[in-house]
This record gives C-alpha cells, sequence and structure tokens, in this order.
C-alpha cells in the first residue's frame, strides 16, 4: 500500500518514472493545486522497494508493506537498482 | 526509543510540520537531500536536542526551518562560522550545515576553506545546483563550463570549482560527492559523515529544474533528472575504466562527475585538540602551584 500526503505532492512524477517495475500511475482526482498524485496501478505489482518514498522531493509518499510477515521486520531498503549511470527501467 | 519504520513516522518525528509543504519548486532536489538526512539521524539514533542545524542564505539554506529541531538561519556564506561558534560554545553538540553551492564555495568560500582546514567538527552538506538558485539564476562558481545563467547568457568560460577536491587538499577527514537519485549510499554516507570527529563535506549533486536545468536546456523533470544519472559515475567505476579500460571507454567516462567518498581519514578534530590543549595547560598549572607551597 502507499500513502500520499496529497497536498504536499507538486506533481513532478519522480514516483511514477523511477518505479522499477512501472506499479504506479496518476489518480485521477485533482489536488487544490490542481495536480494529480500518484497512486498504485489497479493490479498492485508493488515490491515495496520503498524508492517512491524515498526519492519523493516533497517527503509525500509513505510505503506500507501488506505482507503481514513483512511487518515485523524492518522494512527491506534495497532496490535492484544499480548505483548510477545507466537507464533506470 | 521507538524504531521508526515508516516514511510518516519519520516525517511525524523530524518535520515541523507547520512549515510543510515546501517553497521548493515542483522537481527540485533539496527535499530529497533533506529525506535522506532524516534516515541517517534516525538509523543512528542521535538525539535530536543534542543536533543543531545551521545555514546561510538559499533556497538550500532554508532547509532547517523544515526541521523540528533548533537551527540557525544565518547570513549568506556565513553558516561555517555560526556552526564553529555553536561547537565552541558546547562541543557535544553536533551540528550539521546545509548550505548552497553558492553559499558555501562563493561568497561563503573562506570560512569553508578554514573550518575544513583546521578540522572544525562539523557535518557541511552542501547541495550543490549549479546555480544561485533563489535570486533566479545567477552563475555560480561550481557550474559546469557552458552553463547558461542569467549573468553567463552565452555561457559560462570559468572553470568550475570542486569543492570536494579543495576540501581533501585541505586534510577534511570526511570528504564524499553523491547524487539524489539513488538513495542507499548517500543516506550511509551521511551516517559516515555525522560519526565522524572533524569536518566531514558532503556535496550533493541537487536538480534544479527552475532557475538552472530550463536555462540550460535539460528538458523536463524526468529528463533533468535522467541527466544526473549520465553524466556521473562512481569513483571505483571511474578508476578501473581509466586504469583498464579501452581508448573508447575512457573517453566516455573521462568528463563525467565522479561519485563517491574522496577521502575518509582520522586526524584529530580541532575540539579533541584544544581539549587537550586545555588539560595540558591545567596540569602545568597545577605542578607549578605545587612547586610553589
Ligand atoms: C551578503 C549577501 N549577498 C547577496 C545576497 C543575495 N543572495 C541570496 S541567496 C543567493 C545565492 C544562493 O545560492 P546558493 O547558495 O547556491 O543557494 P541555492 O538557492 O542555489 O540553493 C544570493 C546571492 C544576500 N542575501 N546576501
Ligand atoms: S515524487 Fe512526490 S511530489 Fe513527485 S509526483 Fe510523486 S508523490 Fe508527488
Ligand atoms: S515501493 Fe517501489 S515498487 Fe512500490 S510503488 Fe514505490 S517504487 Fe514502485
Ligand atoms: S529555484 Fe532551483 S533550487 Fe530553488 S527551489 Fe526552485 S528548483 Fe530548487
Ligand atoms: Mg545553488
Amino acid at each position: 500500500m502507499i500513502e500520499v500526503r496529497e497536498d504536499w505532492c507538486k506533481g513532478c512524477n519522480l514516483c511514477i518514472e523511477r518505479c522499477p517495475i512501472d506499479a504506479l500511475e496518476e489518480s485521477d482526482v485533482l489536488n487544490r493545486r490542481g495536480i494529480r498524485p500518484p497512486r498504485l496501478k489497479k493490479e498492485n505489482e508493488c515490491n515495496y522497494c520503498r524508492l517512491c518514498e524515498l526519492i519523493c522531493p516533497d517527503l509525500a509518499i509513505t510505503v506500507i508493506s501488506d505482507d503481514p510477515d513483512e511487518e515485523e521486520k524492518k522494512p527491506v531498503k534495497k532496490t535492484l537498482l544499480t548505483p548510477v549511470g545507466g537507464k533506470i527501467k | 526509543m521507538v524504531e521508526i519504520k515508516t516514511a510518516d513516522e519519520l516525517n511525524k518525528k523530524f518535520l515541523r510540520e507547520g512549515m510543510w509543504p515546501t517553497i521548493f519548486c515542483n522537481g527540485c532536489g533539496h527535499g530529497v537531500v533533506l529525506e535522506y538526512t532524516f534516515w541517517a539521524l534516525e538509523e543512528l539514533g542521535l538525539d535530536m536536542d543534542k543536533v543543531i542545524f545551521a545555514s546561510g542564505i538559499g533556497c538550500s539554506s532554508r532547509l532547517p526551518g523544515y526541521i523540528n529541531a533548533d537551527g540557525l538561519h544565518t547570513t549568506h556564506g556565513r553558516a561555517i562560522a555560526f556552526a564553529t561558534g555553536i561547537k565552541a560554545a558546547d562541543p557535544d553538540f553536533h551540528i550539521i550545515v546545509f548550505t548552497g553551492d553558492g553559499d558555501c564555495a562563493g561568497i561563503g568560500g573562506n570560512h569553508f576553506i578554514h573550518a575544513a582546514r583546521r578540522n572544525i567538527d562539523m557535518t557541511v552538506i552542501m547541495i550543490n545546483n549549479f546555480i544561485y538558485g533563489m535570486t533566479g539564476g545567477q552563475l555560480a562558481p561550481t557550474a559546469p563550463l557552458g552553463s547558461v545563467a542569467t549573468t553567463a547568457p552565452y555561457g559560462n568560460i570559468e572553470h568550475p570549482f570542486d569543492i570536494c577536491d579543495l576540501a581533501c587538499a585541505l586534510g577534511a577527514n570526511y570528504v564524499a560527492r553523491w547524487g539524489v537519485s539513488h538513495p542507499y549510499q548517500p543516506i550511509k554516507s551521511i551516517k559516515e559523515g555525522l560519526q565522524k570527529k572533524g569536518f566531514s563535506l558532503l556535496e550533493f549533486l541537487a536538480p534544479c529544474p527552475t532557475a538552472y536545468g530550463r536555462r540550460n536546456k535539460l528538458g523536463d523533470i524526468k529528463k533533468h533528472w535522467a541527466w544526473y544519472d549520465d553524466n556521473t559515475i562512481l569513483i571505483e567505476d571511474y578508476e578501473k575504466i581509466m586504469t583498464y579500460g579501452s581508448e573508447e571507454e575512457k573517453e566516455q567516462v573521462k568528463d563525467k562527475i565522479q561519485l563517491g567518498v574522496f577521502q575518509d581519514i582520522q586526524k584529530p578534530g580541532f575540539f579533541e585538540s584544544y581539549e587537550k590543549l586545555v588539560d595540558r595547560l591545567k596540569e602545568k598549572e597545577a605542578k607549578t602551584k605545587e612547586g610553589k607551597k
């Protein structure tokens, strides 16, 4: 699950573009800035890598794992991305 | 202490929420550096009553205002001087300076030089966006050759300042440069910087879509952020390619900006040496008094 502080989102769409598995999309609601904050796509494929949360420049996203076992552990802060350079998708 | 698990909890602990959302433009890299700093602080478990932030003037220098901790928003370029004062008053405090490239490498350059040389105990986080963002895009001393700015309408012909090179030459204890789009190395690096005694510098290359990207035709936010991925290279990779790579590979990477930890040494910090000096003098004084008896 991802939670978005809708009023904090400025609509840079970096979360959507940089999600390694393309799990996010623009939602169909406008916030008070006239921006469509992100949401998970219907077929939820999020792997809780938390990249979107960590690179959101406005700290608007919180990723919460739906997996009950996961809750017990500290969220895994590992992505499959290469450190620098190269293409993301 | 409750262990923080989600970003929402992290925000509740570290943000001065009334100040939020930030004044930063859409796609500005400054907020990301703030978040990485929060995770580093949280992972270290530092007592926030013992952490003080200082900053000068600029978009980057607004960061302490968003943090639920004591902070000093000082005059342009002078954050490091104020920070030295705080540390002198109470060396128990952790001092974190948020500063911009204009603030730190431009107007505040000499404060920076001497704080690094004296190895004053503080962590300086310089956010380099290659431009004076807040005042509308004047040329910064860090801007790559050819950069367009309001004060360089035909392209920059001045050689850019490599602030990490400078800090290394001055013997700072910890020197690193990172981008904002890959979280884990920078968070770890901020932690290392915070734990260091003496002077540590963390330079962040942060996109400024409004004042730099737009003028330099770096495209929309997505493309502007991608520019940093395409034009940076980890120092380890750079060195490997420069030693073992083919001419073609060398040509490809030679102009890229290097990222990574450039210096990690353990010279005594200023206040450690100062404490020793005071102890030595006290001992000497006690001895002379004894002698007089
Ligand atoms: C003594 C003084 N000179 C000039 C200014 C105008 N001024 C305000 S912010 C700024 C540049 C800040 O650039 P930088 O530190 O790179 O911060 P950024 O906005 O890019 O994050 C300048 C020149 C000032 N406030 N005080
Ligand atoms: S990264 Fe943050 S600010 Fe940008 S679109 Fe996503 S939620 Fe909004
Ligand atoms: S946590 Fe990772 S996989 Fe899930 S939406 Fe965010 S970036 Fe995509
Ligand atoms: S002008 Fe540049 S540095 Fe300042 S808030 Fe806007 S994008 Fe960020
Ligand atoms: Mg700047």
